[in-house]
């Protein structure tokens, strides 16, 4: 049995991660998930990211050894869907006591397994690991160990406590956990040449379903779904599939090749968001499959259905984009699949004014350079206040992200879209790509935002009140006022002499001429000469009179 | 009296119960420019966050220490440092509620102590008030953890009255449940103004979670209490806790300032808001005004119109006990019978509730008796929602988390027209179910020969179709 320290080292060293590649030997000692900022962090744990990865498996009872924090306060919170047992949505936990921490968690997780076997009977029960009880020392590991032998039923120990690290580590610890205890325990029912595993697909609001139909008119099945709508049974025997498509790729890398490695099952990355996209997985899934031995007519058929959905996601998604023209769009998903979400929202005519990378690979944003242009904004690490203010300059229509940042857009009055896994709407696929680009409208067209961003009657109030109290009326109820602002007027701007000055000149000494007035005033005359001429010509006849 | 059962199982199933952490988080952001911060591994804040924007549909202010399994066995002393520094920097909060999480209670962090030594390493803090509440989550629920945040705020932000010090009679304190919701105390503030009485809430969650837009992006709360008007607390001329859980707060708010305070366990119902309306007529001297005078009728009147579909119900409750205390009491009134009652922690009140045993448990445990008890009205947070899509029956969402409608935050208990405006949605609710799922038949009343005559959600559900015929 390896160590905790050991398995997380050992995903660290992927060979299939190109940002891995680049690394010297220290670096990639250190592990890829960037040092936790404390008092500035966001995210999940590795805990999350484990029970994110592993919760889509539907007939599993997933139970957490641990206070009752960990799944208390998390459980039936994702949208995946299945399309048989529920059990999944059903939440167990240890609920951890005081009593417990002082005297050992292991009993109580071993009582808990009993009793979950013995009302609901699940084909398989994971058991995942939290931080309080890795502290005291519970080993699950030797728990499930027992159980398993005890109960005649697999008990698979998930060992991702919440302080090793982030979400994505814990994507990847739960992808160790099937490899060492799940997949090639069991044996299909048959084989066909058209078995493929799809790897790190969570079958968000049933999103696989969009593209499912798809690959059942080629003949492709889909022997394992890792593990969006997945059952115990496929997962087990998931080591027969002939090819497989890395769906998520941050999340499951280390599933798809150690089981290229260990069963020889080649894989590739890709997705099913864009049009563009679906279309080159369909490919790929083909030609893999015939790579593997299936017959070569399935290259043709994927044409075929690639040609007549390409068209009919185009024709759909026509009549949207002069409504698009102009539309700009900021995009933040903290980059997981930022570069099909690009290519999507371009086919539709968008303007893509940013998109992040936080967490894409080097491959992931040289891909978004390409589609953007070598000059596009692109965002490693975005603030909310930088987020509101660009949202608030207007210098996006719409912003798609994920729900963390959803108020900061809709606090500025800004259409939103959520992308992320809580999302409702399933956006994957042709299907999909038209929802989306159909949603975006929706959204951009209406006529709320534009009530809502009119100023509050009071608001209006005051300003009316404002452009009131300006100078201008003030001067017009006031003469006083008016005879001052009149006499600030700047006659020679050279030697800035105002009129008062020079009407008080002419008025004390009778001046008739120009010359005259610049000998008794500061005034040059020269510029202004037309301007004093002026004043000379209509000097009242009183101020005259008064002179002499 | 209600006896107390506690749980005997291994496994929780379906959790009813939050944890404490969040829920003294939760107390911070009633605060205005507060950081609530979780001393943990970053899990614990992600779920809450989570947890506390899909109830709200807010922004919600909640950092992290960040614990990492390394920082777990060396102790938290640098991460709570860094955390600080980088909140203060980062934010400029007004203040930074501080509370642990059940990794660093179980490795001992002595907060208080790393606390002392940020300061004096940290001169510029002087001025940062750094609240820290100890928040195991391997013990209590999320009330207790509010209870006990509140109770922590009292105790270091109020100021002592001066030997001078001049109470100002009108001055109310005001700490509310973490029952209640922003629309609860936006309701109660318009209460006690009309008595002409100035009231302080703490914590407001109406001031930061109550959905308004603000001006300008603000990382920290964007409204609640401040620290300065939490500092004059000590100058009011009462305090009015509202749930039992606030009891302590306001013995402590005593203690410090010699505030005398009154503890009202329930404001939703008639005779609860009747006893309220008369306190605060006694200390403001003011007559009760006209408006609470016709929503008193208003209230009778609903009671009336509803006590045909509310009357009889066999109710499964499920919620913190002061809430269950609260609804149960109101439905008790109305003639419901809580039949099945589950909570989440120990509470003085859960004896006290009208019913017969009230079980410290979980969803599976509130399924399980609305089944055999063959209940018929469910009433508990949003995750009942799979117990009543099993069980077939009315829902009534409340407490928290309500993550699967909107207005979570606007939703009215207390007060004459907040228990109206409720007893119209429950019984709403049991009338469109009726419609739905129960309407008459030929073979309605027909029985089997040999059978007994009614089963009892026939006989419940017969009494209530015939008395509005």
């Amino acid at each position: 049995m390896r160590s905790l320290a050991a398995t997380v080292q050992n995903i660290f060293d992927e060979p299939g991660c190109a940002k891995n590649g680049i690394k010297s030997e220290a670096e990639r000692k250190n592990g890829c998930t960037k040092q936790l900022q404390p008092g500035s962090a966001a995210g999940g744990c590795a805990f999350d990211g484990a029970k994110v990865a592993l919760q889509p498996f539907t007939d599993v009872a997933h139970l957490v050894h641990g206070p009752i924090a960990c799944e208390g306060n998390s459980w039936d919170n994702r949208g995946a869907a299945s399309s048989g047992s529920n059990l999944w949505r059903t939440s167990f936990t240890t609920d951890l006591s005081e009593t417990d921490i002082v005297f050992g968690g292991e009993k109580r997780l071993c009582k808990a397994i009993k009793e979950i076997i013995d009302k609901c009977d699940p084909p398989a029960i994971f058991v995942y690991q939290t931080c309080i009880p890795a502290m005291i020392g519970d080993d699950i590991n030797a728990v499930c160990k027992a159980a398993s032998q005890r109960f005649a039923k697999p008990v698979i120990p998930i060992n991702s406590p919440g302080f090793v690290g982030s979400k994505n580590l814990g994507n990847k610890l739960a992808g160790e956990a099937l490899l060492d205890y799940v997949i090639g325990t069991q044996e299909p029912d048959y084989t066909t040449p058209y078995d493929i595993n799809l790897i790190g697909e969570y079958n968000l609001s049933g999103e696989l379903w969009q593209v499912k139909p798809l690959l059942d008119e080629l003949g492709i099945r889909i022997l394992s779904c890792i593990s969006g709508d997945g059952k115990y049974r496929e997962v087990a025997s998931s080591h027969r599939a002939r090819a497989a498509m890395l769906v998520c790729s941050k999340s499951m890398i280390n599933v798809a090749r150690k089981m290229e490695q260990r069963y020889g099952i080649p894989f590739f990355e890709g997705a099913f968001y864009g049009i563009q996209d679906s279309s080159e997985s369909l490919r790929q899934l083909a030609r893999l499959l015939v790579e593997r031995g299936a017959p070569a007519d399935l290259l043709g058929r994927t044409e075929a259905v690639i040609a007549r959905e390409e068209a009919w996601a185009r024709a759909a998604i026509g009549p949207y984009r002069p409504r698009f023209e102009g539309k700009k769009a900021l995009l933040i998903t903290g980059g997981v699949k930022s570069w099909s979400i690009v290519a999507a929202l371009q086919e539709a005519g968008l303007e893509l004014v940013g998109t992040s990378v936080k967490k894409s690979t080097r491959k992931d944003k040289e891909r978004i350079k390409e589609l953007m242009g070598q000059d596009a904004h692109v965002i490693e690490d975005i603030t909310p206040r930088e987020m509101f203010k660009m949202l608030k300059d207007a210098k996006a229509d719409i912003m798609l992200s994920g729900g963390k940042s959803q108020f900061v857009a809709l606090k500025a009055a800004m259409p939103w879209l959520d992308i992320n896994q809580e999302r409702c709407h399933a956006y994957m696929g042709y299907v999909g790509m038209v929802k989306l680009v159909e949603e975006i409208d929706k959204s951009l067209s209406s006529p709320m935002w534009e009530q809502l961003r009119r100023p509050a009657p009071w608001q209006a109030l005051a300003k009316a009140m404002e452009q009131m109290q300006s100078p201008a009326a003030a001067i017009a109820c006031d003469p006083a006022l008016a005879e001052t602002a009149r006499r600030a007027r700047k006659i020679c701007v050279c030697n800035t002499v105002d009129l008062g000055t020079i009407e008080d000149a002419i008025y004390a000494h009778g001046l008739r001429s120009v010359a005259a007035v610049r000998e008794h005033t500061n005034a040059a005359g020269g510029c202004c000469r037309r301007r004093i001429e002026g004043i000379l010509v209509s000097d009242p006849s009183a101020m005259v009179q008064a002179a002499e | 009296m209600a006896i107390v059962t506690a749980p005997t199982k291994a496994c929780a199933v379906n959790p009813l119960k939050m944890s404490q952490p969040i829920g003294g988080a939760f107390a911070f952001m009633g605060l205005r420019g507060a950081m609530p911060l979780l001393h943990g591994s970053q899990g614990c804040t992600s779920f809450g966050l989570t947890l506390f924007v899909r109830h709200f549909k807010e922004a919600v202010p909640l950092q992290t220490t960040a614990m990492s399994e390394v920082a777990t066995v060396l102790g938290g002393y640098e991460n709570l440092e860094q955390a600080i520094l980088n909140i203060y920097n980062r934010t400029k909060p007004k203040i930074i509620g501080i509370c642990s999480t059940g990794v660093t209670e179980t490795n001992g962090d002595d907060v208080d102590a790393y606390l002392k030594l940020i300061r004096s390493k940290h001169p510029q803090l002087a001025k940062l008030p750094l609240v820290y509440v100890s928040t195991p989550d391997f013990k209590g629920a999320f009330q207790d953890g509010w209870g006990k945040a509140v109770a922590r705020i009292v105790e270091v932000l109020v100021e002592r009255p001066g030997a001078n010090g001049l109470r100002d009679p009108l001055k109310v304190n005001v700490l509310p449940g973490c029952h209640l919701t922003p629309g609860d105390i936006d309701e109660l503030r318009v209460i006690l103004e009309d008595f002409g009485l100035c009231p302080s809430f703490l914590p407001d969650v109406a001031g930061s979670l109550d959905g308004h837009i603000p001006d300008e992006f603000t990382p920290t709360t964007i409204g609640g209490i401040g620290v300065d008007e939490i500092a004059g607390m000590g100058r009011a001329g009462w305090t009015i806790a509202i749930g039992a859980q606030m009891q302590r707060a306001a013995e402590v708010m005593q203690v410090k300032t010699g505030v005398p305070f009154r503890v009202f366990e329930r404001l939703c119902g008639l005779c609860p808001n009747d006893e309220f309306m008369t306190f605060l007529s006694e200390i403001s001297g003011r007559p009760i005004p006209l408006k609470y005078r016709r929503q008193r009728g208003q209230l009778a009147d609903a009671m009336l119109d509803a006590h045909f579909h509310i009357g009889g119900r066999k109710v499964a409750i499920g919620a913190e006990p002061d809430l269950l205390f609260d609804m149960s009491g109101m439905l008790h009134d109305m003639g419901a019978q809580v039949t099945a009652a589950v909570t989440t922690t120990q509470s003085e009140v859960i004896e006290r509730i009208k019913t017969k045993e009230v079980l410290i448990g979980d969803l599976e445990d509130l399924e399980g008796l609305a089944k055999t008890h063959h209940c018929d009205l469910l009433i508990t947070h949003s995750h009942g929602r799979q117990a009543a899509a099993r069980l077939k029956l009315p829902f009534y969402r409340t407490g928290f988390p309500m993550f699967d409608r909107l207005g979570a935050g606007h939703q009215l208990s207390v007060g004459y027209r907040g228990t109206r405006n409720l007893i119209f949605e429950i019984a709403n609710l049991v009338i469109a179910h009726r419609e739905e799922n129960d309407q008459p038949t030929p073979d309605r009343w027909r029985t089997a020969a040999g059978l007994p005559r009614c089963s009892g959600y026939r006989s419940s559900a017969g009494a209530a179709g015939r008395s509005i015929a």
